[in-house]
């Protein structure tokens, strides 16, 4: 294995967007001085709160917003459009309607290798069907499946062109608790199998932990910026069943509970400080563990490289 | 024992109940009323008119008469007798022809245009004066300035259709492209597909349902339009055979062109109808 801190798959660098204000002269610094990296097969969750600017990063780096300053690099070129190399899974899981299951992953496949024959791209779609477990309703349209059913076509949409990173922008936000539950547990599985890149965008603390290797935590907007990053070491293979009777889960997560309901807010006025750190605060769950037996907060030093690759 | 009857069998219970009514009235308001015309009839006149000035006073045909109007006309729908005397189906082709010709032409020009108006903001404010100004002027005020510079009478007509068929789908495709969910342009974006494959794979079948009710809304006022058009510029067509047998007084002939004008603009509509039921999508 390569060094992965020397070679990041995707770096964001001073990455900032602002809005022209309603009123006039001033602009809205939506969020600014957003740094991270994500490496080859690591899934990282981003979760703040509304109006962080969390869909607009998702979005610029999906290509399809441009950012006010920073850049993004994603396999050493700097991404400045949206490319069959980044897939998206949107949260209105955005299904053609007047396409078939099939049609509709086929497009996608059809997009990916425009010279391959109509037998092979059925085929290819169909894998990605049947792995989401829709095989039986590919010639079903979209509005005659079910909301977990059209975000599991979203899925196989997205998998089915073999991104090399896939973006989701809270895909399961609209889905009822249990389908919820089933398709995580999917998406645990296909992500395993296939090693894929993942940046996703969550409000459940939860899915979170079960679901990715880093959490981002934004801090509140304007001005919002990336805060702290939780490296989430809990071993895989992960059984949403099993996965709170770990002992780091609870620390973990009620350090996320406490970042969004108290210290995301406080964020803001730390920022402004001069001593202000300029990278996100880096937490392992070792660092968690003392801090919840001594009330006392360990921060890690300063100028500590702030991403941990932990079992990677 | 009181069977119960579904909605449709109600529904047309009640039509021919209406139908019943209205010929009846009809019947009844046609009565020859040989007494009074004897009475309000001059004498010399009588004379000079032999039997038609008692039978005048009741030229609107009686339900029976059109029946039979009907019938004969049906019967014989291809005749050609010359210019003044051809069968119904023969006049009612030469409207559809026409009406057909400038609704092509004016889809071929709209859907087009639309697409540009409908994509672009700037197309979109620039043109769209135009159309706005465009888009109230009576059909049949352009005919003056088709007949002078086309010099062609038919033509005119087909001018005149184009012209009235033009708005409605020209904004109805702006609106319709204009409105495409951002979601499938995302998508769209996102699988990098090329301009000319967006155009007829998401954006043409995401606006359809509204382009179509555009079509459907263009093809009713052309319908409209060509009889008024064909009484101006005359010699062939369902609208010239209305003016024709006006000035032939037969009133029967007259009201059986309009129902046929009914019959044909419902079967268009409805040709419409299954096309925009095959391109309509649930979301």
């Amino acid at each position: 294995m390569t060094n992965p801190s020397t070679h990041p798959f995707l770096q964001v660098e001073n990455l900032a967007r602002a809005y022209p204000s309603p009123t006039g002269h001033d602009a809205v610094t939506v969020f600014d001085h957003v740094n991270f990296r994500i490496h080859k097969g690591e899934f990282v969750c981003v979760t703040g709160h509304s109006g962080c600017g969390k869909s607009t990063i998702l979005n610029i780096l999906a290509g399809l917003d441009s950012a006010s300053a920073g850049n993004v690099f994603m396999d050493g070129r700097e991404v400045s459009g949206p490319s069959l190399d980044r897939g998206v899974i949107f949260q209105s899981h955005a299904l053609m309607p007047w396409l078939s299951v099939l049609e509709n992953v086929s497009f996608a496949v059809k997009s990916r290798w425009p010279s391959w024959h109509k037998s092979k791209i059925r085929d290819h779609a169909m894998r990605y069907i049947e792995l989401v477990g829709l095989k039986g309703a590919e010639h079903k349209k979209p509005s005659q499946l079910s909301g977990g059913m059209k975000q599991r076509v979203g899925i196989a949409r997205a998998f089915s062109i073999e991104p090399k990173m896939l973006l989701m922008d809270e895909p399961f936000g609209a889905l009822d608790a249990l389908t919820r539950g089933v398709i995580q547990d999917e998406l645990l599985k296909i992500c395993a199998e296939t090693q894929q890149t993942v940046f996703m965008i969550t409000h459940d603390v939860d899915e979170a932990i079960l679901l990715s290797d880093k959490i981002m935590l934004m801090s509140n907007g304007p001005h919002a910026r990336i805060a702290e990053i939780v490296n989430n070491t809990l071993p895989r293979p992960r059984e949403r069943s099993a996965i709170h009777k770990q002992p780091h889960y609870y620390p973990i997560r009620n350090h996320l509970v406490d970042f969004l309901v108290s210290r995301s807010k406080q964020f803001g006025a730390l920022r402004d400080a001069p001593d202000a750190p300029s990278s996100p605060t880096v937490f392992d769950p070792e660092d968690l563990i003392e801090a919840e037996i001594d009330p006392v907060v360990h921060l890690p030093p300063v100028g500590k490289p702030h991403i941990h690759l932990v079992n990677a | 024992m009181k069977t119960k009857l579904t909605l449709s069998q109600k529904a047309g219970l009640l039509s021919l109940g209406l139908l019943a009514v209205i010929l009846l009235v009809w019947q009844l308001a046609t009565l020859p009323d040989t007494h009074a015309a004897a009475a309000n009839v001059d004498p010399e006149y009588a004379a000079l008119m032999g039997g038609g000035a008692a039978k005048a006073a009741s030229s609107f045909p009686t339900p029976g008469a059109m029946a039979q109007t009907v019938w004969d006309r049906l019967s014989h729908p291809f005749y050609d007798n010359g210019p003044n005397d051809k069968g119904i189906g023969i006049q009612l082709a030469y409207s559809l022809a026409r009406v057909l010709g400038g609704f092509a032409l004016a889809a071929i020009v709209a859907i087009p245009l639309g697409f540009a108006i409908g994509n672009s903001r700037v197309v979109y404010q620039a043109i769209n004066p135009y159309v706005q100004l465009l888009k109230p002027i009576s059909p049949l005020a352009w005919m003056p300035l088709a007949l002078y510079t086309i010099k062609d009478a038919s033509a005119s007509a087909i001018f005149v259709i184009f012209i009235c068929s033009l708005w409605p789908m020209l904004i109805n495709t702006a609106h319709g492209v204009a409105n495409v969910r951002k979601d499938w342009l995302d998508v769209s974006r996102t699988l990098e597909v090329n301009p000319l494959r967006k155009a007829f794979r998401v954006i043409l079948p995401a606006a359809a349902p509204t382009i179509l009710t555009g079509m459907r809304i263009s093809m009713g006022i052309a319908w409209l339009v060509i009889v008024a058009a064909e009484m101006l510029v005359g010699g062939t067509g369902i609208g010239y055979f209305v003016w024709n047998e006006w000035n032939n007084l037969s009133l029967t002939n007259v009201l059986f062109a309009i129902f046929m004008i009914g019959v044909v603009g419902m079967a268009l509509d409805s040709i419409f109808g299954v096309l925009a039921k095959r391109v309509a999508y649930q979301e």
